[in-house]
């Protein structure tokens, strides 16, 4: 049968199948089980509104077992077997998640996904919460939002093909049609190239390390009783593990800032971007980051706009200068939807697969957890192993998932 | 800041300019897709697409005319005319020219050059050549190599071949209607299902509610790749094994966390004096259901509808895995691109052409319906 025609079928036997199904479920309850007349009326009433709510949640119910629920335990049952010659397979404990962490591919992966958990989001929220807060101001800021917001449109695949043109490399002496190689052949070791390539990312390095020092700083001050009530044992335990994390952030820019100053730029030689090791994963990253940023721009936005007048104003009336409003007045009552931003761009970014399956396929150490996972899955057609590493990555998105059921029930109460 | 008066214009240039850096950085990715898509393969080739307004010095291979054109003039075999002519084009003015390919910028325009063998061959700087040889000559023109500036140039040439050409089997078309069948129906038949429960868990009093939302919430979070394998097996034990109707159930199932969540958030906002109202006048729960609350939920609907078409349209992985068997039959257009990527890796105007395709409805969906997207996304972001 021709697709299409069978798409249409689907379309007609699955919309009138549900509202059969609801429809004739209903009628089924009312007159013929539980009838609202007779001796037992009261009774027959109560007794169908108990069953109702369930007749509506049941499609959902199952296929959301089916396709969600059920795969997370059959995926953890599977991580622990291994399949037997001719069929069938075998209960073997951990050894396949033990057989994975003394694969060096995988262990790329980890660190590489970790690496994109950290820049990812962080960029994204950054440009988006800049985009924000600029075009907030201006006349035709909804039509430079929508700009900034269109690649959300644009699938990973497309996203790739996009970037792959840019970074695109010809042999040197021919003309290049990157973008990338274009500007970079431009520089040529002179005094432009000092400050655009060595000036300028010192700066911006030493800011973020600033920015971190700040961060860690304002996290470990109530622990150092700074601000009168000290923090409890888990959330002081917390801050700490936070600042220490910023510590090493600061050392690392701070190392980055010396190696621009000292590092050795091969001027005038086109580069293959995506082949260069550990550089080339920002080059994936910046995909992704360009994609995700109208994202967090639209949630920032509204969180911005959201901001009670009164309280900005009252700042400026005590003396308050632009940097205070944005940081002491502003960002505290946005806090909470930087963190949804976040973490939903955390998420997405766990799961990505198509920009690296597109440009590097994991080659050229550009490896991450979910391309490793397709990997054993498809194409060694390890399915233990495969299984493993689909359970890493639920178990890096466990926290972000009770943290989100916790925030819901609070909600709701 | 913005409240005081007087800094105010100050600032606006400022702000201006750092906000029309940030959209053309945006921005320019996409052009640079949208314009290559426009140009030939030797225009991509030649130069880079920020330069397409401009004319490009190129590399041509033309050749003079055959051997049997040759007459006889003292003794030599000589054939003369125009290399543009001979190829049909428009006559360019000539920087340079070759005759090996080795070296194609080798000689002035005017100067006559000795090929060895007997031949001598000169080209002016209009492309008029005269072209000599003491043994008799073979029946294909001999090679010249000439570098001229081309006019810049637009086709749609690419777009013809990757649509519309039923023999080119790097074409668009047919992935493009097997995205097409994918994604319709995978956005229609989860609105229905999670409508229905959606309005239960928002209107509905039952016990375990609180905990099956929160259920919900949690499964909005689950990596989808965890799916893929129990999956795969399961659709394989009931007979779908890979094909639409798998891919349909599976994008169904993926999509429905993020539908009930939306469409819950929303129904819970509706007020409740409507449906207290028909309660009381004695309205069942479906015809609360089907005639207020439905209508009513709208733009949620709308919200989800966009989100799960973008994602079912764009996406690849759930394709490959449900969908796309040995045969290739039922590729869709992700899976073409990443084809293309492997055979035609330095073929832009391919690239360009395919992706564009393939970008082309989410933009106009994008453009169309953004306000329905940002209302989606507000509700649909767990907070």
């Amino acid at each position: 049968m021709n697709p299409a025609l069978q798409g249409l079928l689907t379309i007609v036997i699955g919309v009138g199948g549900c509202v059969a199904y609801f429809y004739f479920s209903n009628i089924l309850l009312d007159k013929v089980l539980f009838p609202p007349r007779g001796p037992n009326a009261g009774r027959n009433i109560n007794r169908a509104n108990v069953i109702r709510p369930w007749l509506f949640l049941a499609p959902a119910l199952i296929a959301l077992g089916l396709y969600l629920a059920y795969p997370v335990f059959e995926t953890l049952r599977l991580s622990l077997t291994q399949r037997v010659r001719g069929g069938g397979y075998e209960f073997v404990g951990l050894a396949n998640y033990q057989q994975m962490l003394r694969e060096p591919k995988f262990w790329e992966g980890f660190n590489n996904n970790l690496l994109w958990l950290i820049v990812v989001p962080a960029a994204s929220t950054a440009f988006g919460l800049l985009a924000a807060q600029l075009t907030d101001r201006i006349k035709w800021g909804s039509i430079a939002k929508s700009l900034i917001f269109m690649p959300m449109a644009i699938s990973f695949v497309g996203a790739a093909v996009i970037f792959k043109l840019i970074y695109d490399t010809r042999p040197a002496g021919q003309e290049q049609i990157g973008v990338l190689n274009a500007v970079w052949l431009g520089f040529d070791g002179g005094i432009g190239s000092f400050i655009w390539l060595r000036l300028v990312p010192a700066l911006l390095l030493l800011a973020l390390a600033a920015g971190a020092g700040a961060l860690g700083w304002s996290l470990m001050k109530p622990v150092l009783g700074r601000e009168g009530r000290s923090p409890g044992l888990i959330f002081g335990a917390l801050r700490i593990l936070g600042a220490a994390l910023m510590a090493l952030v600061v050392y690392l820019m701070l190392r980055q800032t010396i190696a621009v100053f000292v590092s050795d730029l091969p001027y005038g030689q086109p580069q293959t971007w995506l082949t260069i090791p550990f550089w080339n994963n920002f080059f994936l990253m910046i995909v992704l980051i360009w994609i995700q940023t109208g994202f967090a721009m639209v949630l920032l936005s509204a969180a911005l706009r959201g901001i009670p007048e009164e309280t900005v104003e009252a700042a400026i009336v005590d003396g308050a200068n632009p940097w205070q409003i944005f940081f002491k007045i502003k960002m505290p009552q946005i806090v909470g939807t930087i963190v949804v931003v976040w973490t939903t761009i955390t998420i997405i970014v766990l799961k990505v697969f198509d920009i690296v399956f597109a440009m590097t396929n994991g080659q050229w150490e550009t490896q991450v957890l979910a391309n490793y996972m397709y990997d054993k899955l498809f194409r060694a057609n390890d399915w233990g192993v495969g299984s493993a590493g689909a359970m890493v990555i639920m178990l890096m998105v466990t926290p972000i998932l009770i943290w989100n059921v916790y925030n819901a029930r609070r909600e709701m109460r | 800041m913005d409240n005081i008066a007087g800094k105010k214009s100050a600032l606006t240039w400022a702000v201006n300019i750092a906000v029309v850096a940030l959209v053309a950085l945006w921005v320019f990715p996409t052009l640079g897709l949208l314009v290559s898509s426009f140009r030939t393969g030797d225009q991509i080739a030649s130069s880079g697409w920020w330069r397409s307004m401009l004319p490009t010095e190129q590399n041509l291979t033309l050749r003079t005319a055959g051997g049997d054109e040759a007459e006889l003039v003292d003794g030599l075999y000589t054939v003369s005319g125009n290399l543009f002519a001979h190829e049909g084009r428009e006559p360019l003015n000539i920087s340079a020219f070759g005759t090996s390919s080795r070296d194609v910028g080798a000689y002035t325009p005017g100067e006559t050059v000795d090929m060895g063998d007997g031949e001598i061959i000169t080209v002016g700087e209009t492309g008029d050549y005269v072209y000599t040889s003491v043994e008799e000559m073979s029946g294909r023109g001999q090679r010249v190599f000439v570098t001229a500036k081309v006019a810049p140039e637009f086709t749609l040439e690419n777009y013809d071949s990757m649509l519309f050409n039923p023999n080119n089997i790097e074409g668009m078309s047919k992935a493009f209607f097997n995205t097409l069948t994918v994604s319709i129906p995978a956005t229609i038949i989860p609105i229905l299902v999670a409508a229905f429960a959606a309005y239960a868990l928002a209107w509905m009093d039952f016990p375990g509610r609180a905990l099956l939302i929160a259920a919900i919430v949690g499964l909005l979070v689950v990596p989808l790749q965890l799916a893929l394998i129990p999956l795969l097996k399961f659709h394989n034990e009931i007979g779908i094994g890979k094909g639409y109707l798998g891919v349909w159930l599976a994008h169904t199932g993926f999509g429905l966390p993020l539908a009930i969540y939306i469409l819950r958030n929303y129904m819970v906002g509706l007020p409740r004096d409507i449906i207290e109202n028909a309660k009381v006048d004695g309205a069942t729960d479906f015809q609360i259901f089907t005639k207020i609350i439905l209508p009513l939920s709208f733009p949620a609907l709308a919200s989800f509808a966009i989100f799960q078409f973008l994602w079912t349209w764009n996406d690849l992985l759930v394709a490959i895995v449900f969908l796309i068997d040995a045969s290739g039959e039922t590729t869709v257009m992700t899976k073409q691109i990443i084809e293309l990527l492997g055979t035609r890796g330095g073929n832009w105007e391919i690239l360009a052409t395919a992706a564009f395709v393939s970008i082309a409805v989410p933009l106009v969906v994008f453009f169309a319906m953004q306000k329905y997207l940002v209302r989606g996304l507000l509700a649909g972001s767990v907070k």
